[in-house]
C-alpha cells in the first residue's frame, strides 16, 4: 500500500505516548481515513520504554505486525535517545520529531546517522504555559500532524476542538488550554 | 417430547433427550429400587403408636402416610437399609433377610 | 445503514453484547479480555442494557453461573482469556454436554508459563475438544460480526452447543481500527429472541438438567453431541448467508485469498492473515502463485472443504500459533494434514509454529514461507515438516 503512512511512537510508561497514538488514530479517523493505533503491550511498568504505532491510509490496513520501517518517528521523552535506537528502520524520506528544548542540529548527532529531517518541539514548556502542567500528549500529537502532513492542518484543528469539547464535557475549562497547546506547537516545531 | 419412561437401555441416541434432560418431575418413582433389597423390614401395626419417627428417617421416602397415619412399606422403593427398624422406639418394625 | 466507527476489538465485542442485550453476563476479569466486562459493567450502570451482571469469584464460577442461567432459559454470556479459560476447563465440558448455548468471548492469550499476557492461541486450542464451537477473527470487524452470528448458531435446535468467539489478544483486542457497526434494531432483529423449548423456569413443565449417566446412556449422549457439532456446519453457513443478505459482509468456514490458481498456500488462524495478505499482494505482483486460507471456524473443523480448497496446491504451510507438544506439530497442522490425507494428489504440507507469547510476525516472514514452499517443490525435497519460526536459534534456519 503506497498511500499508507506508518508512524512509530517512543515514550515511557505513564507519559501518555499510547494516548497520543490513539488520539492521532482518532483524528485521522475523523478526517475520513482508515487507521490503526496500537501500543506494544506488556506488564505495566511506569517509566519503562514503550512503543506505540499508527498506520494511516486511504484503504483498510490489513497488516497486523509491528512497524519496522516507519515513515515518521515521535520521541515523547528525549532521554530515550541514549538507550533506544529510535531511528531504526526510519524512512530517510520521512522525519523524526523529538520533544526537547534543544535545536534539531543538537539532536541529530544522537540519531545514529539518520539522514532525514529532524524536528524538535519543546512540549514541556508549551504544556506548562498552556495547561499549567506537563502533559506532552497534545503538543506531540500536533507536532506529528505538522511534521508528517498526514492530515489537513485546518481540518485537524477544527476536529480537535470538537473532540476536546466532547472529551472534556465535564471540565470545559481545559478545552482552551489544549487548543492553545495545539496551535502553539504547530507554530513552534523546529526543523533542521 | 420424549418422556423418561420411554428411555431405557435399548434406546438409540435418537430416541433420547438432548444432554440427558428430564422433562418431568418425580421420575425416580419409575425406578423399582425395591429389587435391590437384600434385607427387609416388616410393619407390626398393633405395636405401632403412630409416632411417625420412622417416616422422616427413611432415606427413600418408602413409608407412605395416609390421613396422618403410616401404612405398610412401599416395597417397590424400600431398599432394606433398616434405619426405620433402628429408630422405632416401640419395636413395631422388625428386620430380617429378604425371601424372594 | 452501517455506522462508520473506530474501535478496539474488545470495544467492538462489548458493543455487540450491548446491542444484543443478553439476560445474564457472568464474568471474572483477566487480561486482555478485562475491558469487555469493564465496558459492559458501564452499560449496566448507565441503564443501557437490562442484563443481570453477575460478578463472581473465579472463571469456574462465571461459566457455572452461565450454565445455570442458560438452564433456567436465559441467554448467558461471558468473556475470558488464558488462565481464566483454563480455570473454566471442567465447566466448559459441562456447558457443552448439557447442551447449553453459552456464548464466550475469548481474547486469545498465551497460557502460562512462563507467565505472559500477549497473544497466542494456546488457551482456546487447549479447549478445542471440549465440545464448543470455535470461531476466530482476523480483526475487530470480524470479531464483531462473528459475535452477532454466534447465538443463532449455538441456540439453533439442531445444534444447542456453546460458542467461543475468539480474537487475538492485544493485536486486535486493543488495537484501534476502523469498523462498520450495525444499527441496534437491525442487530436485535438479526439475532432474535432466545426461545428454548424446555428450561428450568418453565413452570408448567418441571425439568431436570445435568443428571448422572450410567454407562448404558453416556455414549448415546456423546453421539448426540458429535451429531450436533456436525449439524453446526450447515447452520453456520445458513447464518452467514443471512448475515450477508442483511449486512453485506460475507463469511464461511474460512476465507480464501488468491486461491483460485494458487500453487503455494498458507493456512492459518487470526490476525496474521492480514499480514499474510500484504505479502501475497507483493508476491503476486512479482508473478508468484501464492494464496491464503484463513480458518474462521475451527470447531466444527471444515475438513472436506479445506481439502478441496488445497487440492490444487503443490505445497502448503500450516501456521500454528500454539504448540501441540506432541513432537510432530500444532493442532491446525494436525487437522490440515488429516483433512488432506484422502486427496488424490495431496500437496506437500509443512507445519510451522510461530507467534507464541506475542512474538511478532511481519510481512517478510510470510514472504519467506512462500519462498520456502517454492523451494520444496523446485527441489523435490520437503525437509523438516514441523519447525518453529521467529525464535532466536543457534541452529541453521529452515526458512
Amino acid at each position: 500500500m503506497n498511500n499508507m503512512t506508518e508512524i512509530r511512537w517512543h515514550g515511557r510508561g505513564g507519559q501518555g505516548a499510547k494516548t497520543a497514538c490513539l488520539l492521532l488514530a482518532d483524528a485521522a479517523f475523523t478526517a475520513g481515513k482508515f487507521v490503526q493505533g496500537f501500543p506494544e503491550y506488556g506488564p505495566e511498568r511506569m517509566g519503562a520504554p514503550i512503543t506505540a504505532y499508527n498506520r494511516i491510509s486511504e484503504e483498510r490496513c490489513n497488516i497486523h505486525s509491528n512497524i519496522y520501517n516507519p515513515d515518521y518517528v515521535v520521541v515523547v521523552d528525549e532521554t530515550l535517545l541514549h538507550g533506544v535506537d529510535v531511528t531504526a528502520g526510519l524512512n530517510p524520506a520521512g522525519a523524526i520529531v523529538v520533544n526537547t528544548p534543544k535545536a534539531p542540529e543538537e539532536i541529530r548527532p544522537l540519531l545514529r546517522g539518520y539522514a532525514g529531517r529532524v524536528c524538535t518541539v519543546d512540549a514541556r514548556s508549551i504544556s506548562e504555559k498552556t495547561l499549567g502542567r506537563y502533559f506532552p500528549n497534545t503538543p506531540m500529537l500536533a507536532a506529528i500532524v505538522k511534521v508528517s502532513g498526514v492530515l489537513d492542518e485546518a481540518q485537524f484543528v477544527a476536529d480537535m476542538q470538537a473532540s476536546f469539547e466532547h472529551k472534556f464535557a465535564t471540565k470545559p475549562q481545559v478545552v482552551a488550554g489544549n487548543m492553545a497547546a495545539l496551535t502553539m506547537t504547530m507554530k513552534e516545531v523546529r526543523e533542521g | 417430547m420424549i418422556q423418561a419412561k420411554d428411555i431405557n437401555f435399548n434406546s438409540a441416541w435418537q430416541e433420547m433427550t438432548p444432554g440427558g434432560e428430564i422433562y418431568e418431575g418425580g421420575t425416580a418413582a419409575q425406578t423399582i429400587t425395591g429389587e435391590w433389597r437384600a434385607n427387609v423390614p416388616a410393619f407390626l401395626e398393633d405395636k405401632c403408636k403412630q409416632c411417625l419417627l420412622c417416616v422422616p428417617f427413611c432415606p427413600d421416602a418408602s413409608i407412605p402416610v395416609v390421613d396422618g397415619k403410616r401404612v405398610d412399606f412401599d416395597f417397590d422403593h424400600c431398599k432394606g437399609c433398616g434405619i426405620c427398624y433402628k429408630v422405632c422406639p416401640f419395636g413395631a418394625i422388625t428386620f430380617g433377610k429378604e425371601e424372594k | 445503514m452501517s455506522i462508520r466507527e473506530r474501535l478496539s476489538g474488545n470495544e467492538a465485542v462489548a458493543t455487540a453484547m450491548k446491542q444484543i442485550d443478553p439476560d445474564v453476563f457472568a464474568a471474572f476479569p483477566i487480561t486482555p479480555s478485562t475491558e469487555i466486562p469493564q465496558y459492559f459493567a458501564q452499560y449496566v450502570a448507565d441503564g443501557k442494557v437490562g442484563t443481570e451482571f453477575v460478578t463472581v469469584d473465579s472463571e469456574h464460577s462465571s461459566m457455572s453461573a452461565c450454565i445455570g442461567a442458560e438452564s433456567a432459559g436465559c441467554r448467558a454470556i461471558t468473556a475470558t482469556s488464558s488462565a481464566g479459560l483454563a480455570y473454566m476447563y471442567e465447566v466448559l465440558y459441562v456447558a457443552a454436554s448439557a447442551r447449553q448455548p453459552v456464548t464466550l468471548a475469548c481474547v486469545n492469550r498465551a497460557l502460562t508459563g512462563p507467565i505472559n499476557i500477549n497473544c497466542d492461541h494456546s488457551d482456546s486450542m487447549g479447549a478445542r475438544d471440549a465440545g464448543w464451537i470455535q470461531i476466530y477473527a482476523e480483526n475487530n470487524q470480524e470479531a464483531y460480526d462473528n459475535y452477532l452470528q454466534a447465538m443463532r448458531i449455538g441456540e439453533h435446535p439442531e445444534v444447542r452447543l456453546p460458542v467461543m468467539i475468539c480474537q487475538d489478544g492485544f493485536i486486535t483486542s486493543h488495537g484501534v481500527e476502523n469498523i462498520l457497526l450495525e444499527e441496534t434494531e437491525a442487530v436485535k432483529e438479526f439475532v432474535g429472541e432466545y426461545k428454548p423449548e424446555n428450561y428450568l423456569l418453565k413452570k408448567e413443565n418441571p425439568m431436570a438438567v445435568g443428571a448422572y449417566d450410567v454407562t448404558q446412556y453416556y455414549m448415546e449422549h456423546k453421539v448426540q453431541q458429535a451429531e450436533a457439532m456436525k449439524n453446526a456446519k450447515q447452520v453456520i453457513l445458513d447464518v452467514a448467508a443471512d448475515f450477508e443478505a442483511k449486512f453485506g459482509r460475507k463469511y464461511g468456514f474460512f476465507e480464501e485469498y488468491q486461491m483460485e490458481d494458487a500453487e503455494y498456500a498458507i493456512v492459518l488462524i487470526g490476525s496474521t492473515a492480514g499480514t499474510c495478505k500484504v505479502a501475497i499482494d507483493k508476491l503476486r505482483a512479482e508473478g508468484h502463485k501464492v494464496g491464503l486460507v484463513k480458518i474462521r471456524v475451527f470447531r466444527p473443523f471444515p475438513a472436506e472443504e479445506l481439502a478441496q480448497a488445497l487440492s490444487k496446491c503443490k505445497a502448503v504451510a500450516v501456521l500454528d500459533r500454539s504448540e501441540g507438544f506432541n513432537a510432530c506439530g500444532g493442532p491446525l497442522g494436525a487437522e490440515t494434514r488429516n483433512a488432506c490425507y484422502d486427496l488424490e494428489n495431496r500437496p506437500k504440507i509443512i507445519n510451522i509454529v510461530y507467534g507464541l507469547g506475542g512474538r511478532d510476525c511481519a510481512v517478510e516472514d510470510a514472504e519467506k514461507i512462500y519462498h520456502h514452499l517454492e523451494k520444496i517443490v523446485a527441489t523435490g525435497v520437503t525437509g523438516p515438516v514441523y519447525f518453529h519460526m521467529g525464535q532466536r536459534d543457534l541452529r541453521e534456519e529452515v526458512l
